[in-house]
């Protein structure tokens, strides 16, 4: 009786924190409903008197948010893609390969890890106008197309896929590469698909860098398309959030389909210590 | 005699394919690698070497080096007292961010830590920030901090200018940072926790003083390798903060919240100074690899590994 009482009391907690955490985005997601008589009212309102859809109309008619959304996606996969291939080209190397240099070639490699990229973003931006890249989609991939924290994870993960497979596939006939194509990352599907996950959230909401190379509206990733919202003369809130929240659709989606894998792939590797 | 150059040849010709195949899969590890040396060498040593040079000179507003200087740009910052404001107020951000947001993350993962059913609902709660990127976490918030149509003052019944005054912008940023860190910080600690052999919590009941006791002496302990990533993380992120920057305030009100990067994001990008952002970049950098460092170090001393 007692534990049935106390597991309640805990279950309840549970859902008030975590209703809590998530409020500003409800919050928002309420204002989105609202008229703007409705937002201006003092004192503000929590929640809207009907449900409004001219905030979203506003956006949609006002904003070129599909161009956006169709950028920030042309992006973001291809930064995926790319990463996801890069990384397990050298990961594999990595794990599987004795070759001169190895241990010079990964520390090379991991110790980009310790220079930021806001030290660097500037240079960059540099370097990507030189080759006439601003306002392009490859300028803003083509610097992200690789990750020494991917390189890194997978290395782990291909570790512990046994040596003797690779040996036997290749005596089947199977080249180098074709061992990494078809047979190790097809069993390496958890740690891509978390890593995956991640490198396209992180590239979906990534602000500095295509805010400094974009200025034409239409190459605009979504990051820069709504927070340009802000800065617009006319304010106007309910047009604002309705934009975010269309935005943050595609990524909470995302994050709560994925959560388990992104979940175990992002802590495997850091709390055994 | 004919046979024998013919059985010759053959030979030469196999360990000639021999060879050959020998040098294709001694080449191919560099093969492999070759994408991703080429990529960082392009976008992360050549910028980074780049942007040394580039602090050792002037350079016109385009960013081309004109002539070398030396130091010059270094003294210049380093005298600036705008620079020194920065660098406190980067300071400052870190403590104001990095703790609150491991003794929240903490906390929600002790909460979510037991064997209640139905809490996955509330666990990807706790989760849902690290998917809510820096501008929309910004816009909600700024819609939120607005003094007259904005939430907080209306529910704490106060009237403050929470971006616009220079006692609280840094305060009000450095809390919309915190939330966006929560994801993050609850994902570790939680995973951090679940490692902890069951009969060690299970002993442990919420039972007051007891569980306070278990918790400074066992619990916290036992994850102090988690603990100590997680304020590495926070640290490193708090560091690199700019969009939070950038759309709630631009630095303002009168420099109260000009954090590193968005002084080196101005330096370059409204005031055409390349040298001097470069000089601020490498700075950014000295000052963390020294953070790394001297946390890199700590560990070992401090952190108990089971």
């Amino acid at each position: 009786m007692e534990n049935k009482k106390s597991n309640l009391i805990l279950l309840i907690s549970n859902l008030v924190v975590g209703i809590l955490i998530i409020s500003p985005i409800l919050y928002a997601l309420s204002v989105t409903f609202m008229t703007s008589d409705q937002i201006f009212t003092m004192p503000p309102k929590l929640l809207p008197k009907s449900f409004y859809f001219g905030n979203y109309k506003a956006v949609i008619d006002t904003v070129p948010i599909f161009r956006f959304i169709f950028n920030s996606l042309v992006v973001s996969i291809a930064v995926t893609v790319g990463q996801i291939f890069t990384s397990s080209l050298s990961a594999y190397a990595f794990s599987f390969y004795e070759f001169k240099g190895k241990k010079f070639l990964f520390m090379v490699i991991i110790a980009t890890i310790m220079i930021p990229g806001e030290a660097i973003i500037i240079s960059n931006y540099l370097t990507i106008g030189s080759l006439n890249l601003l306002d392009t989609y490859t300028g803003l991939v083509l610097p992200y197309l690789t990750s020494a924290m991917g390189i890194f994870m997978m290395r782990q993960f291909f570790l512990t896929v046994p040596k003797e497979l690779r040996e036997a596939s290749i005596i089947d006939g199977c080249t180098g590469f074709q061992f990494l194509t078809r047979i190790l990352m097809p069993i390496s599907r958890p740690i891509i698909g978390s890593l995956g996950i991640y490198m396209f959230l992180t590239t979906w909401n990534q602000y500095m860098w295509p805010l400094l190379i974009t200025s034409k509206p239409e190459m605009r990733t979504v990051q820069i398309g709504m927070s340009m919202l802000q800065s617009a003369e006319t304010q106007s809130f309910g047009m604002m959030l309705a934009g975010i929240i269309i935005i943050i659709i595609p990524s909470i989606f995302i994050f709560i389909m994925g959560q388990k894998q992104l979940i175990d792939g992002m802590t495997s590797g850091s709390v055994k210590g | 005699m004919d046979e024998i150059i013919l059985a010759k040849q053959k030979i030469t010709k196999l360990q000639l394919k021999k060879s050959k195949t020998n040098l294709k899969t001694k080449l191919e590890p560099y093969i492999f690698l070759f994408p991703s040396l080429l990529l960082f060498s392009l976008f992360v040593y050549y910028p980074f070497f780049k942007t040394l040079y580039m602090s050792l000179g002037l350079t016109n507003a385009h960013g081309n080096f004109q002539e070398f200087i030396g130091l010059q740009n270094y003294v210049e910052i380093l005298t600036s007292p705008d620079f020194i404001n920065s660098l406190i107020v980067t300071m400052k951000f870190v403590v104001f961010t990095t703790i609150p947001s491991i003794v929240i993350g903490l906390l929600l993962a002790l909460l979510a830590n037991n064997k209640v059913k139905g809490l996955s609902i509330s666990k990807v709660m706790f989760a849902v920030p690290i998917a809510v990127s820096s501008a929309s976490a910004s816009i909600i918030w700024g819609m939120i901090f607005h003094p007259s149509i904005g939430m907080l003052n209306t529910i704490l019944k106060t009237n403050i200018g929470w971006l616009l005054d220079p006692q609280w912008a840094l305060l009000s940023v450095s809390f919309v940072t915190i939330w966006m860190n929560l994801g993050v910080n609850f994902i570790f600690i939680f995973a951090g926790l679940k490692n902890i052999p069951e009969e060690i919590l299970e002993s442990s009941s919420i039972d007051g003083a007891s569980y306070f006791k278990k918790l400074f002496s066992i619990i916290i302990p036992m994850i102090s390798p988690t603990l100590f990533f997680m304020v590495f993380m926070d640290i490193m992120n708090a560091f690199q903060s700019f969009g939070q920057v950038n759309i709630l305030t631009n630095g303002g009100p009168g420099n109260s919240t000009n954090v590193l990067v968005f002084s080196i994001y101005r330096e370059a990008f409204f005031n055409g100074r390349f040298d001097t952002a470069s000089a601020q970049s490498i700075i950014l950098f000295i000052v963390m690899f020294i953070m790394a460092m001297f946390q890199f170090r700590y560990e070992k001393k401090g952190v108990h590994y089971s």
